[in-house]
């Protein structure tokens, strides 16, 4: 049960694109088609999953169990930067057209404020190993769930008559800030 | 690139209003969003960037030859990172306070688009005056937005900018403003009154 709710509170109520604001650089970037917003997700899923268990891991271990706190935001840069790696090259040997869509995004995974800022949360959260597993894999699927309903909003965006000097980023804030506000009713949830 | 054409003067203002990195180039968001709460919470934010920013131009200008183009991404986020440990424990040492109200954004700033993209397009290329101008036009251009923001918010938010009362007593301030939605709601008018003082200004 509380698995469950770890889940639910990580993915919805503390979403992290509209609640926490994190990984909002892929959010207005990739949001343009639905296509590219599912797979993106999916690998920022994938790439949080696996963090969050590495991290956890390298934190208890290596920094708490050497007392090399202080070490926190270069080892975890580094073990995100290998995961996306390693991730890149998984993806490219399995499915070349997913590679191709991606592109430019997968690398830039790495700069994602959102798997670096899940890494911090852990830590300071205390969770357990599974916890941990659990926080990683619902803060990835918030982040699909939001990057998915932005991209769909977005392809009929697309046919709306937008002030010159709103299009692109300006008008997907605003339409970010009409989901936040629809967010914010889940709070106080659990 | 037209290098060394422009002045010292004009690489420092570049950074202030045409090349803004967030009016004008979108990036550095999700602090921007997230700690501008409050006019005070945006400027520390502010401060700890234009650190970041400035130290790591300084060091990877002077290492740009010595750095192998292979691992130079590597290399700039160690170096941006070292920075940012520094900034965030001086923070959490001097005013514990400040560092608890920022979160988890201070060590985000290893992450954050503007020091990263900075090191690739002007730093690694750039001997290290130019650099240290360019970065310091650049993360005073990303402080004076935070600025900008978080007045803005805090004024609507509470009624208050700095913790001082500006709104009369009567005045009930809009929540909202101040919560997630209005974070977002603030940026967009931002960005778009930004680009139409540009394209108006261009017409002219």
């Amino acid at each position: 049960m509380n698995l469950i709710l770890i889940f639910i509170s990580a993915a919805i109520i503390n979403n992290y694109v509209l609640v926490s604001f994190l990984g909002i650089c892929p959010f207005i970037g990739v949001s343009k088609k639905l296509g590219s917003a599912v797979s993106m997700g999916m690998a920022t899923t994938f790439v949080m999953t696996i963090t969050a268990a590495l991290a956890w891991l390298l934190n208890k271990y290596i920094l708490v169990g050497l007392h090399l706190e202080f070490l926190q935001i270069v080892s975890f840069i580094l073990v995100i930067a290998s995961v996306v790696q390693l991730v890149e090259m998984f993806i490219k040997k399995v499915s070349q057209p997913l590679y191709e869509a991606l592109g430019i995004f997968l690398p830039l995974i790495t700069t994602n404020c959102a798997i670096l800022g899940l890494a911090l949360f852990l830590v300071m959260k205390q969770y357990n190993f599974i916890e941990s597993i659990f926080f990683g894999f619902g803060s990835g699927v918030g982040f699909t769930l939001a990057l998915i309903i932005m991209a769909g909003i977005r392809e009929e965006l697309e046919l709306a008559d937008v002030p010159e000097p709103f299009k692109g980023a300006p008008i997907t804030l605003i339409v970010a800030s009409c989901l936040a506000l629809a967010f914010m009713g889940f709070s106080g949830i659990i | 690139m037209a290098k060394s054409k422009i002045s010292v003067t004009q690489e420092f203002l570049k950074g202030l209003w045409n090349e803004n990195p967030i009016l004008r180039m979108v990036l550095g968001i999700c602090p921007t969003l997230a700690v501008t709460t409050s006019a005070i919470n945006g400027v520390t934010m502010g401060l700890a960037v234009i650190f970041t920013l400035v130290m790591s131009s300084f060091i990877i200008s002077l290492l740009r030859k010595l750095i192998p183009n292979e691992v130079r991404i590597a290399t700039f986020i160690i170096i941006i990172a070292t920075f940012v440990t520094v900034a965030d424990r001086v923070l959490a040492a001097f005013y514990p306070e400040m560092s608890k109200a920022l979160g988890p954004f201070v060590p985000l700033i290893v992450v954050n688009c503007i020091v990263f993209a900075r090191q690739e397009a002007f730093a690694s290329k750039n001997p290290v005056g130019r650099s240290v101008v360019d970065a310091l036009g650049m993360s005073v251009g990303f402080t004076l937005v935070l600025l900008v923001m978080g007045s803005l918010r805090e004024l609507i938010g509470n009624g208050t900018i700095f913790s001082h009362q500006i709104m009369p007593m009567s005045f009930q301030p809009w929540m909202a403003i101040a919560l997630q939605p209005g974070a977002f709601l603030t940026l967009g008018l931002l960005i778009g009154f930004a680009n139409w003082l540009n394209t108006k200004g261009k017409k002219k």
